[in-house]
């Protein structure tokens, strides 16, 4: 088992390297740097050169990547070309809505996944598995942001059941109830949205994975000895079930990324995927490149955590 | 004499070896006459009456909208008329204007024609890549596949919706072949993962071992015995990718980074509904678009299944 995780964890690194030089370039090939914006444009060019040289911007790559990453480990990602405020305090109010976004979503994947893949493996072949077969069928066909647009209309504009957007009513107070209900409020239907597409491969997994395990000799043998039917499922089928997909949530996170980019378009939730999509709509380079390798490297570590938990779980994924 | 016998004996065994190498062809035949990958494919849809019914649901769809596009004005479309801002459907406009009086049905066909097209070359594109890549990944196994393996780790855990934006924001002379190619640039990890797991097993059957021992170069092996042998699985798979990649191609659209803005997509027409009074009250205009991304989606998805059935035989309903 260490083995395995010395050895994905070698895999981690190179990848994060890779990540940081691949954006890095994307950085080089982007149009302006720290200066632009900042400079008066009726200064001598030989002035803003000087300067350029004073910042080291006209040092060569190799240098710069080195400067840039020791940058990043101090927590410095730059300055925003547009708001000119270090882009960490940018991103500092975002990541926190996108942050429980992202918990609410997942909460809401487990709670959807579990009861139906359950059901759809001990009853397999029935008219309610079919029923729930049927859902993921369709659910893995479906852009998310389709049905994401179809759930505010239907309960955003017509039932009216959910706020349309934003993320907290804005004539509260932070610290109050009504606060961190209006929150909880905002985040229901964008959240409900991504797990009821997200959730579909998982209960799909779970149903597979318990009509697998059902025709296995430990089944048959504590069937044997008289166990009830809800001790065999609960007990014996789910404990082997469910430990895998619980490991799955780091691999989620891809997925949630690309979910939250879209939702928060749609919902008007101002997270890290507004704030991405916003800043590449106003050329906002440094702040799309801070968005960037966060997120990229959030699918790193989350993959990476992912295949430690898994291996641990499971030991046929282990190398020998 | 025992020249003559030895002569009549040698033609004995000639005939013997005639008669054997009669069989031979004749035991030919008979796996001639056994279904090949595309019958079985064929027969497999041919009993799935939903996967018949998605594929020719699929091809009067193809054939309509390239067809009314071919036809239609498309000047007269794109052109604005301030006159007619947001007409509900009336028979004029079968399904009422946009925000800029533009005939939304029309922008609906070619959005279509549009999304199909970026899709199939997509599709095309990443699977050449992705099939390549897993067959000289699987073939050669060892280090070759671990080092390939770990590329296409990288890329398959990278946030794809994220660098296509970014790419397409930062290329200059944006085009539709530009937008294809960063597409493809960041899809063929699927495919290429498949396809290496089968040539993996393909490799350790008799026919590789044996041409591999007549001295068949990698290069013929791997293009023109293993791809041939393992089609019915790369159709399946570019099948089903087509589906997925309309939907990306119409997300992408959607967020404003896919077509650019003069080529409508059905991505284009939903990205109104951004728009809170288009999505609430002007159903018209993005609805359809929904409705028909669905449409294809699935019935895309349907035939793919019932083709992905076909080639593992346990599943097969024919």
């Amino acid at each position: 088992m260490w083995k395995f995780i010395v050895r994905r964890l070698v895999i981690t690194f190179p990848q994060l390297i890779l990540l940081s030089v691949l954006i890095f370039l994307l950085a080089q090939a982007m149009p302006g740097d720290a200066l632009t914006g900042l400079v008066d444009p009726n200064i001598d060019p030989a002035t803003i050169d000087e300067q350029r040289e004073k910042l080291g911007l006209n040092k060569p790559w190799y240098e710069k990547y080195i400067e840039w990453v020791g940058g990043v480990f101090q927590g410095d990602l730059g300055q925003s070309f547009r708001y000119k405020i270090p882009v960490t305090d940018l991103i500092e109010e975002r990541i926190v809505n996108t942050f429980w976004l992202s918990v609410a979503t997942l909460i809401f994947t487990y709670m959807i996944a579990v009861p139906l893949g359950m059901i759809s493996g001990r009853y397999n072949d029935t008219i309610l598995d079919s029923s729930i077969t049927g859902y993921t069928y369709i659910g893995f066909a479906t852009p998310l942001f389709i049905f994401a647009l179809v759930m505010l209309w239907i309960f955003g504009y017509h039932l009216q059941w959910f706020p349309t957007g934003g993320s907290v009513a804005p004539e509260l107070k932070p610290g109050t109830l009504e606060y961190v209900l209006s929150r909880i409020q905002h985040l229901l239907l964008p959240a409900l949205s991504i797990a009821l597409i997200q959730t579909v491969s998982t209960v799909q997994y779970l149903r597979s994975e318990i009509v697998d395990t059902k025709q296995k000799d430990f089944i048959i043998t504590a069937r044997a000895k008289g166990a009830s039917e809800s001790r065999v499922y609960n007990r014996h089928i789910l404990r082997n079930s469910l430990l895998p997909i619980a490991a799955f949530f780091g691999y989620e996170i891809t997925t949630l990324i690309t979910g939250t980019i879209f939702i928060e378009q749609i919902f008007s939730f101002p997270g890290m995927g507004q704030l991405f999509i916003e800043s590449v709509l106003q050329r906002d380079f440094s702040v799309v490149n801070a968005v960037v390798l966060l997120f990229g490297a959030a699918a790193i570590v989350g993959a990476l955590l992912s295949d430690i938990i898994l291996s641990i779980v499971d030991p046929r994924i282990r190398i020998k | 004499m025992t020249r003559v016998y030895g002569l009549s004996r040698d033609l004995d065994l000639w005939g013997d070896l005639m008669e054997l190498g009669k069989k031979e062809t004749q035991s030919q035949q008979n796996t001639e006459n056994n279904p090949t990958g595309l019958k079985i494919l064929w027969s497999e849809l041919r009993r799935d009456k939903l996967a018949l019914f998605s594929l020719i649901l699929l091809i009067v769809i193809v054939v309509f909208v390239y067809g009314i596009s071919f036809v239609m004005n498309q000047d007269e479309i794109a052109k604005v008329d301030l006159f007619s801002i947001h007409k509900p459907p009336s028979k004029e406009f079968i399904l009422g204007t946009d925000y800029g009086g533009r005939d939304v049905f029309g922008q609906l066909i070619i959005g279509t024609r549009n999304s199909l097209s970026i899709g199939f070359l997509v599709t095309f594109l990443s699977g050449v890549i992705g099939v390549a890549f897993g067959l000289v990944a699987g073939y050669f196994g060892g280090h070759i596949d671990n080092i390939l393996m770990r590329v296409l780790d990288f890329f398959q855990v990278l946030p794809f919706i994220m660098l296509v934006i970014v790419f397409v924001s930062i290329v200059p002379n944006y085009t539709i072949i530009a937008f294809s190619l960063i597409f493809t640039a960041f899809s063929w990890m699927g495919v290429a993962r498949l396809i290496r797991s089968k040539a993996l097993q393909e490799k350790e059957l008799d026919y590789v071992q044996a041409s591999k021992t007549l001295g068949t170069s990698h290069f013929k092996i791997i293009f023109r015995e293993v791809m041939p042998n393992i089609s019915s699985l790369i159709i399946v798979t570019m099948t089903l990718n087509l589906a997925s990649n309309i939907g990306l191609e119409s997300g992408l659209s959607f967020l404003g980074f896919g077509f650019p803005e003069s080529t409508p997509s059905l991505g284009t027409l939903l990205s109104y509904a951004t728009n809170p009074q288009t999505l609430e009250h002007r159903w018209w205009i993005w609805f359809p678009a929904a409705v028909m991304i669905l449409v294809l989606m699935l019935a895309v998805r349907n035939v793919g299944e019932a083709l992905r059935r076909a080639t593992d035989a346990r599943q097969r309903r024919g």
